[in-house]
């Protein structure tokens, strides 16, 4: 199928369309039945077990009847401080529905699910994956009532606006430049391959998905293989809570990303690639497809791309179907074979055995994006930005108790006060920054640059994407106990740290929430959180404890009136009253 | 498959500084192990390719990076760690962690004495254990034909996972739900086409209890198993030194009870036979069942605890003992985690007590009753380890502990008497 949207590439094995096919089925029966399932396993050749292994991985793919209308609201730290539970009541009173259940008529199902990529408007909901944003009482009514009239949530809901709130001054914004497409790969006429590496090189570009691997490391590795093909792929799965830059990216400028995966497959030879875009960006599917069939049309993709003789490529885009996990490069390799999102062991990186076993190139939306623009303008142009040591600008998703929420693009360099000012945070007490798995800040470090220097030197921060603002209103415990939810219902479960440590940590959150907690038992959570760190398996176990430790080292002030100090070292606060409670209810 | 088929070629690396010799590209966990130095780890099968890394239980120092042993192929000049105070307790907290996570009952299973997390535990001097267990609700599929499949004692090595085919290929294990709540599912179609050769070696293949083919697990008795025979390890040097100045064998005041337990534990303190002889010399027994004292009459040296809390009065008991006791010990599985009491604890308390008094066979049609009076000591909601209620200062496990080793570790803490633990004393099955 030259010149359109492939929906598979013809080589891919028959389990690669595992998971948009249960995707589909979900979407169109409202659930996946045994007869469903039963018949996915006879066409892929799996064993049955197998496929509700997969089915059971993701949180948006359900095994009972759900019904006409799914919501699923988002219940991330974000949207608690701006009115979950408001409309969480709402949505049960005016669906008659109970959270986690659907009603008597299958009408109306109601779901919880983490971060949708919305922070700068929640509270936020999808209806049948359609965005509705800065949700109220009256508007959660006028939703509901709407939707019994039958009308379509794919008319009737929001279209989430942008909210880019600040670029760089002298217009030197990279990401937000006015933008035509092909302009970039109009200049790789006169470069080779080796060049282009040698640019990305020269950039100083990290992944900017948050792990800050450099970007050329990786071309040039997987340039080096001598297997075919090779893949590229856009990690679209932004499942940090808190983060929003690249659904914002893909709506403004979802070009510059496709091009940027163009260059990548021009500079390492890889002809196929693919966007992994997560379930909760759906509403975003058609912009993309509808970019993707313009860049076929324009030449842009497809065979002899700019008519370069074998500069071919093709772009198909994957689902996911509701897994944080996924968004980690192993795991959405698994995800895109069709299976569970479980992280893969470092044994083989991708660059060496990645989809299919075969060289792949994983990078965030962001850092696409950045190649084609840098290109576009000049290596010299983009290292004019930023700080010595950090050129470039950096999306940033703010969040949380400010005045302005929405999309920062700053130069490196910039300190956090200086973006709390800009945002207009009042009273700013915990800011949570890259997410739940990164570094918690207290004002006494509000001087701290944003960077990607080298982090011991410089005392600099690294931000991969999101700053969440808390002000000194609000209960750290209570963020630590909803971040900690988070990770211990999206761990993988694949490995013994991260599958009972993120549990386990979740119960001693609560102890200290309950105000029975005493000194030892901080200390108890900062060993076993670094227990956690060392030996979990991926990203996601390492980093969940991120939160609680940075808040028991930076925030000890507001644990100590928390504690139980009426312990004499003897006898432990039990309270019998709530123990026998049970019991109780035998009492004739 | 390249670490079944390793590159000739030798390379030297360190081991805690010792420098050591094998084959490039080989499995860090195969080379320490030739070179003499033992790596623990459940999930690692030589012939797996990649490996599996999921227990992390082989946790080591790589060039000064933390990384599981299993998936380090060996390369020239690697630095590796593995004996460092804190890598021996990182490991020992992971198969902490299993054991708190699952809910492992040896005296109850078919598998020990053949289970690698037993085993495991045995190795590393597992006592107590730091973490609270889960105590989640698991499901026991009985299901397949032929085999059991017990979530409850499952570590999520995953080896069934990669391990266990049909001769047509497909898959009779696979992994469901994810998180906390992840379980090993069982494909019955396809379990019925393994063979009974292909369903005892997956039984065999389970590190834990998990799988059970019927009419196979007991074929091996107790007592004779792979692990029931004396270990290489055979004691874990000496645990608990002696002062330098012994103290002189004065009279000591020891208090003993039997919180929700069996007495088991009694049993054993009595068993050390010749020995009672001595201890009526030295030691003076107040509140206990031994001597039918009810209430403490003068502050004791030591209080033996034996059993946990599950009900009221065990609470208010543990209590005494706690106010009138200078150390308190934890003796047996019951008190210092639960135990088999601790077995009610995945199911709410009125499933129980309803399966108890109503719903069994010889409970009389409306004239059930679910016993409660002022004078009958309220059922709790849970059992309850005694360190949930009060500090314990010394754990002694074991199901009941042997009475040579009870008897060591009272005459170290009353007069400082030095021992070692011994291997094969110390077994908590």
């Amino acid at each position: 199928m030259p010149y359109s949207l492939m929906e598979f590439f013809p080589h891919e094995p028959k389990q690669s369309k595992l998971l948009n096919k249960l995707r589909e089925i979900q979407y169109t029966e409202g659930y996946i039945s045994k007869e469903a399932t039963q018949q996915l396993a006879t066409e892929m050749e799996l064993s049955l077990v197998e496929v509700e292994g997969v089915i059971s991985f993701y949180h948006f793919l359900h095994t009972k009847p759900t019904a006409k209308y799914v919501i699923y609201l988002n219940n991330s730290m974000i949207s608690e401080i701006k009115g979950y539970s408001r409309i969480r009541e709402a949505l049960e009173r005016e669906t008659g529905t109970r959270f986690g259940t659907s009603d008597r008529t299958n009408t109306f199902a109601l779901f919880e699910t983490p971060c949708i990529g919305m922070s700068d408007q929640e509270p936020a909901a999808l209806v049948n994956f359609y965005p509705f944003t800065n949700l109220n009482i009256m508007k959660v009514r006028n939703i509901i009532q709407a939707l019994k009239d039958g009308e379509d949530p794919a008319v009737m809901c929001d279209c989430p606006d942008d909210n880019i709130m600040y670029l760089p001054p002298e217009d030197k914004t990279i990401f937000f430049r006015p933008y035509t497409a092909g302009e970039a790969l109009a200049k790789l006429e006169i470069r080779t391959p080796e060049d282009v590496i040698e640019f990305v090189k020269k950039s100083n570009l990290s992944g900017r998905g948050g792990a800050f691997f450099p970007t050329w490391i990786k071309w040039d590795s997987c340039r080096k293989q001598e297997a075919t093909p090779n893949y590229i792929i856009c990690n679209a799965d932004e499942g940090e809570p808190g983060t929003f830059k690249d659904r914002v990216l893909l709506n403004r400028e979802p070009g510059s990303v496709l091009e940027g995966m163009i260059i990548a497959g021009y500079a390492t030879g890889a002809k196929f690639g693919v966007i992994y875009l997560r379930a909760e960006y759906f509403w975003l599917k058609k912009k993309l497809e509808d970019t993707i069939n313009e860049f076929y049309s324009k030449g842009l993709l497809g065979k002899n791309i700019k008519g370069k003789k074998g500069f071919d490529f093709d772009i198909r885009i994957q689902m996911g179907a509701g897994s944080y996990v996924c968004g980690e490069e192993t795991a959405l390799l698994e995800s895109m074979e069709g299976k569970r999102g479980e992280p893969r062991t470092k044994w083989y990186f991708p660059v060496e055995r990645g989809y299919l076993q075969k060289p792949t190139i994983v990078n965030n939306v962001e850092t696409f994006a950045a190649v084609a623009r840098m290109i576009e303008m000049g290596i010299n142009e983009y290292l004019n930005r930023g700080i010595p040591g950090s050129p470039g600008t950096k999306l940033i998703s703010l969040s949380g108790d400010v005045d302005n929420p929405g999309i920062y693009e700053i130069e490196w360099g910039m300190s956090i006060e200086e973006l709390l000012n800009l945002a207009g945070a009042a009273d700013p007490y915990f800011i949570q920054v890259s997410g739940p798995s990164g570094e918690s800040v207290s004002m006494h470090e509000k001087h701290r640059k944003i960077s990607m220097r080298d982090l011991m030197a410089t005392q600099d921060i690294r931000c991969g994407g999101s700053v969440m603002v808390f002000n000194k209103y609000r209960e750290i415990i209570d963020i630590l106990i909803n971040f900690s939810d988070f990770f211990m219902k999206e761990s993988c479960g694949i490995c013994t740290p991260c599958r009972a440590g993120n549990y386990i940590v979740h119960k001693k959150l609560e102890k200290i929430k309950h105000g029975i907690a005493t000194y030892s038992d901080l200390n108890d959570l900062h060993q076993w959180c670094d227990i956690m760190k060392t030996t979990s398996r991926c990203g996601l176990g390492k980093t969940a404890c991120n939160p609680p430790v940075f808040a028991i080292e930076k925030f000890r002030d507001y644990f100590e009136p928390k504690l139980d100090t009426t312990f004499d070292g003897l006898n432990h606060k039990f309270d019998l009253e709530e123990s026998v409670k049970e019991y109780e209810k035998y009492k004739s | 498959m390249k670490n079944t088929k390793p590159k000739e070629k030798l390379v030297s690396f360190s081991i805690d500084g010792k420098t050591c010799e094998a084959r490039e590209g080989q499995n860090l966990v195969d080379a320490a192990m030739e070179n003499g130095v033992f790596i623990p780890s459940l999930c690692y099968f030589k012939h797996h390719d990649p490996p599996l890394g999921t227990c992390r239980a082989c946790t080591c120092k790589v060039n000064g990076n933390y990384l599981p042993a299993c998936i380090q192929k060996l390369e020239e000049g690697m630095a590796i760690e593995v004996n460092t105070e804190k890598l021996k307790d990182i490991r020992h907290a992971l198969v902490e962690m299993m054991f708190a996570e699952g809910n492992h009952f040896c005296p109850s299973c078919e598998k020990s004495g053949n289970c690698d997390l037993q085993h495991m535990g045995y190795e590393l001097g597992v006592t107590n254990i730091r973490f609270p267990h889960l105590f989640k609700d698991r499901v026991i599929d009985y299901n397949p034909q032929r085999m059991v499949l017990e979530n409850n004692r499952c570590i999520k090595c995953r080896r069934c996972v990669e391990e266990v085919f049909t001769d047509e290929g497909k898959r009779v294990f696979m992994y469901h739900n994810r998180g906390i709540d992840t379980l090993v599912a069982v494909d019955y179609e396809q379990e019925a086409q393994l063979t009974e050769k292909q369903a005892k070696a997956a039984m065999d293949l389970c590190p834990t209890g998990a799988i059970i083919v019927r009419g196979s697990s007991l074929v091996e008795p107790f007592g004779e198993r792979s692990f029931d025979m004396e270990s290489d390890q055979k004691d874990y040097n000496v645990l608990f030194p002696s002062k330098k100045e012994q103290k002189k064998m004065d009279k000591k005041t020891v208090a003993t009870v039997s919180l929700a337990g069996c007495f088991g534990c009694h049993m054993s303190l009595l068993d050390i036979d010749e020995q009672l002889l001595d201890i009526v010399n030295v030691v003076e027994f107040n509140k206990s069942p031994l001597t039918d004292i009810k209430e403490f009459t003068k502050r004791c040296d030591i209080g033996i605890v034996e059993g946990s809390c599950c009900n009221a009065e065990n609470i208010e008991t543990l209590r005494k003992f706690r106010d009138n006791c200078d150390i308190l010990v934890s003796v047996g599985e019951c008190a210092i985690w639960g135990g088999l009491p601790a077995m009610r604890n995945t199911i709410p308390l009125g499933e129980c007590l309803e399966e108890a008094y109503i719903n069994v066979e010889t409970s009389v049609k409306g004239e059930w009753v679910i016993p409660y009076h002022e004078d009958l000591p309220k059922l709790l909601d849970r059992v309850y380890s005694c360190n949930e209620i009060v500090k314990i200062d010394y754990f002694v496990p074991g199901c009941p502990p042997s009475a040579d080793h009870l008897w060591k570790v009272i005459r170290n803490l009353l007069w400082d008497e030095g021992f070692s633990v011994l291997y094969h004393e110390f077994k908590y099955d």
